[in-house]
């Protein structure tokens, strides 16, 4: 059991309190930090519990949505006008309680090794262009998301944030089961001078960027073809690489013919 | 720590990282939300938590300090149940039983936030919630039963409802 266990009541003092984060461990609404305890799989030393650091909240100045680190997942379904394919995203994501309790920080932070894959927002986040603020050793930062997937470790996320696009799709495979992880899934984001961005979540690791898929996003058949060789895919209890590999240009597809139908 | 519990206040002295599901069964002796997966995927310890459902396995009590807590004990009693405990039992929504306190509790926070007797709307609001008898037919009728406001005339006695029905069949 934690040795220490901090409840910050503002965000100053919770990024007082995560410092380097060194030997700490982040919880901002546990699903995935307290079944990792429960099972053994995590032995906290230092634990920063967040549930009242203010960092929750969603706001829109113009054009940009920010979105602070705590905020449950399902305050993202009232940002379908703003960005239909995260409304979508996090509707997709588990449940109506795991959606109440599941922050949109932790979501970003999940690691990979784990027997499905976690952190369904990071490939909507990714196609979305957003921006994460954090926190750590170096003092406060704010650097693309993709950027941030690379180097989490040490990070406290404040908020993240997107400019909104002009038209934007979300596509997960379907998979009829008991549970609700998401096996693979695409989300499109056109902006305003037509740019396409994509990004899957569920390939191997985290969410990642579909960059060969972009440049060919006005032939879908070409761009889904090429998407497979801009990510590896994992084996897992949920698919194996071989079956997400033979999904991924299926649901390319799909997006781009959502945001031709929506742009 | 401190949470009200069934309107109850009470004083908690597990560590704080102790899951509200330890504490509402290992500290306070409340036994309704089961410890099933306990890695919050099949619904069984859901809770209500200042009203929300919330799966009580995944929740620290240090996250909730303060808050009011309510499980299928503070619903309703045997003698004065509450509509969706009379719904369950006059539709025979429960078979084993292991996943009912967490299906009522999603249910009546369901009702609670206007829910209505829509079928889909209530396959989506019990979503994370799995019954291994599956007997989600009946629940789902129970649950829109309540939603359209029915309530039912259940005789319950200390030694159970179905021996009371089935008079003399024991």
């Amino acid at each position: 059991m934690a040795s220490e266990v901090l409840v910050p009541s503002s965000p100053a003092e919770a990024v007082e309190l995560f410092g380097d984060g060194a030997e700490t461990t982040v919880v901002g609404g546990g699903t995935i930090v307290v079944a990792d305890i429960s099972y053994g799989r995590l032995d906290p030393g230092r634990v920063l519990l967040l549930s009242h650091a203010g960092l929750d909240g969603v706001s829109v100045d113009g054009d940009t949505v920010t979105i602070g680190a705590t905020t449950p997942i399902n305050a993202l379904l009232a940002l379908e006008e703003h960005a239909a394919a995260l409304a979508a995203c996090a509707r997709n994501l588990a449940d109506y309680e795991i959606r109440g309790q599941g922050t949109v920080g932790g979501n970003l932070c999940v690691g990979a090794n784990y027997d499905a894959p976690r952190g369904d927002l990071q490939g909507c986040l990714l196609a979305l262009d957003a921006q994460v603020r954090s926190a750590g050793a170096d003092g406060e930062r704010t650097e693309p998301l993709e950027d941030f997937l690379t180097h989490r470790h040490g990070r406290l996320v404040l908020d993240v944030s997107f400019e909104r696009p002009a038209a934007s799709a979300f596509v997960a495979l379907e998979y009829p089961h008991t549970h609700e992880y998401t096996v693979i899934a695409v989300t499109g984001a056109r902006a305003a001078d037509g740019t396409t961005r994509l990004a899957a979540t569920g390939v191997a690791g985290p969410g990642a960027r579909l960059r060969s898929a972009e440049a060919l996003a006005s032939d879908p058949a070409a761009a889904g073809a090429a998407a497979v060789g801009d990510v590896s895919f994992a084996d897992d209890a949920l698919a194996s690489a071989w079956y997400r590999e033979q999904t991924l240009p299926v649901l390319v597809r799909r997006v781009l013919s959502q945001l031709e139908e929506s742009s | 720590m401190n949470l009200t519990v069934n309107g109850v206040d009470t004083s908690i002295e597990s560590a704080p990282l102790t899951s509200l599901l330890d504490v509402l069964r290992e500290e306070l002796g409340i036994t309704s939300p089961k410890a099933g997966c306990e890695q919050g995927g099949c619904g069984t310890c859901t809770v209500l938590v200042d009203g929300e459902p919330r799966r009580s396995c995944l929740t620290p009590v240090a996250a909730i300090d303060g808050s009011a807590i309510t499980t299928v004990e503070g619903l309703g009693s045997p003698e004065d149940m509450a509509p969706i405990q009379q719904a369950f039992t006059h539709h025979y929504a429960a078979q084993c039983g292991f996943c009912t306190s967490g299906m009522m509790m999603a249910a009546q926070a369901y009702i609670d936030r206007g829910g209505t007797d829509d079928h889909e709307a209530i396959q989506e609001a019990l979503g994370g919630h799995v019954c291994r008898c599956t007997g989600y037919v009946k629940i789902i009728d129970a649950v829109a039963a309540t939603a359209r406001g029915e309530s039912f005339d259940v005789t319950v006695t200390a030694a159970g409802t179905s021996m009371t029905n089935l008079g003399g069949v024991a």
